[in-house]
């Protein structure tokens, strides 16, 4: 008996898969599955056409082993063409939700032909139609792990772009740098601050380094570590440190942490440090009134 | 039970670095919700910072769960590892010890002074489990 539990299935694919194409697009469109907006008539038609192909392919080589599992190999083709299929449709805005139930339409048209072939033998009928849901089901949970895997490769490549871009040096003046720190500070931030920093003073031939950590919410011990070494490393460049943007929270954490900043030089804004750092390079920011315009 | 009468709140597993600013911001988050001022937060995150990062290195991974206490000005944490343990505690607990050249051997002193209350055990071989609370408001 279980050996031809999908008997019926994969007749009714062999004979009418044409119309059953159709009545799964027209299913898909009703439930609102479809998007016309974002696919053609024709991709989504292809598309359906070449899942169903696969679907046939599969459906032949268990109705022979009889048991269900996606991760079969006879499965492998459906896998790789719901992954395609997965993929362009995440690139053009297709919901999770609107994958799912555009595959899960495929059930009206199948369960209508079973309905038809096993016409006086409900018991064969119940069988089928559980095994076919059974399997329609888990295509439609595995289009949605793939939905998954795609958003997390995003979210890991924006949290590459961002740790990158979030160690910007910027020169504020000839010979004063600034390093405004955004976020955590772990380990490997840490390095990576170091690094660019030590190669933008050498660059730069700059004299005073300001690192601000207005936006650094927690200062640890760990966090406070890597501050001192970094300023150190500085310090042994030639250059100056300054660390601005200590707030009084900030500030008393620290005292009870018993971090001694020593002689790192600290300011409270980086409006404090850059007039510190200009004043240090023989320059000073004045309001223009004051100084008397060298033209017309 | 960690503390009588309190009610867990949350559980982060703690493995990386990440784990550590994920710890940090559900705390911080949690204790906003209670109406924790600034200062009081920044206190106290940056305890729980110390203990998880404990935790995610040397304790080779571990959690940390959140408790609401029956007192409801009051925050709870435990922060259980399966490490290598501490052997002499009271020494850990000195400022400046430390078992890491790159370490400022003050985590865990600084801990014990930004929580309200703080305790420690340690098996060696078997693990560290570290309770404090912290204020959230004083009214």
């Amino acid at each position: 008996m279980t050996e031809k539990v999908l008997e019926n299935t994969l007749e009714a694919l062999k004979e009418d898969a044409e119309g059953i194409l159709r009545e799964w697009i027209d299913q898909a469109d009703e439930d609102g599955a479809k998007r016309s907006d974002l696919f053609s008539e024709k991709e989504e038609r292809d598309q359906a056409a070449s899942m169903l192909r696969a679907f046939r392919l599969g459906v032949r080589d268990t109705s022979r082993e009889g048991d269900f599992d996606l991760r079969d190999e006879h499965w492998a083709d459906l896998r790789g063409i719901l992954a395609e299929v997965t993929h362009e449709r995440v690139e053009r805005g297709v919901l999770p939700g609107e994958m799912a139930a555009f595959v899960l339409a495929l059930k009206t048209p199948l369960f209508g032909r079973l309905t038809e072939k096993l016409k006086g033998q409900p018991d064969r009928l119940i069988e089928e139609v559980l095994v076919v849901s059974k399997a329609i089901d888990a295509f439609a949970l595995y289009t949605n792990e793939i939905f998954i895997a795609e958003r997390e490769q995003i979210i890991e490549r924006q949290r590459d772009e961002m740790l990158e871009l979030s160690t910007p040096v910027v020169e504020l003046w000839d010979k004063v740098l600034t390093l405004p720190l955004i976020g955590t500070l772990d380990s490997l931030r840490a390095q990576e601050v170091m690094e660019s920093l030590l190669q933008a003073i050498v660059e730069r031939q700059a004299e005073v380094v300001i690192v601000d950590i207005t936006g650094v919410k927690t200062v640890d011990t760990q966090v406070a570590q890597h501050l001192l070494r970094t300023a150190a490393a500085v310090r042994l460049m030639g250059a100056r440190c300054i660390i601005s943007g200590i707030s009084p929270k900030i500030a008393q954490t620290m005292v009870e942490l018993g971090v001694d900043v020593g002689e790192v030089r600290t300011r409270s804004s980086i409006k404090n440090a850059l007039t510190d750092a200009l004043t240090s390079v023989g320059v000073a920011i004045r309001s223009i009134e004051d100084s008397p315009r060298t033209r017309k | 039970m960690a503390f009588p009468g309190a009610r867990k709140i949350a559980t982060i597993e703690l493995r990386t670095d990440r784990d550590v600013a994920k710890a940090r911001s559900r705390v911080s988050e949690i204790m906003k919700a209670k109406g924790s001022r600034d200062l009081m937060t920044t206190r106290f995150v940056t305890a729980v910072s110390e203990i998880a990062r404990n935790a995610a290195t040397h304790g080779k991974g571990g959690r940390l769960l959140v408790y609401d206490m029956p007192d409801p000005r009051l925050i709870g944490v435990e922060c259980v590892d399966e490490g290598s343990g501490i052997e002499d505690v009271e020494r850990a607990m000195v400022d400046g010890y430390s078992t890491r050249q790159n370490s400022l051997g003050r985590g865990l002193g600084g801990a014990k002074r930004l929580a309200k209350t703080f305790t420690i055990e340690s098996t060696p071989g078997k693990g560290t489990v570290v309770r404090m609370t912290g204020i959230c408001t004083t009214r």
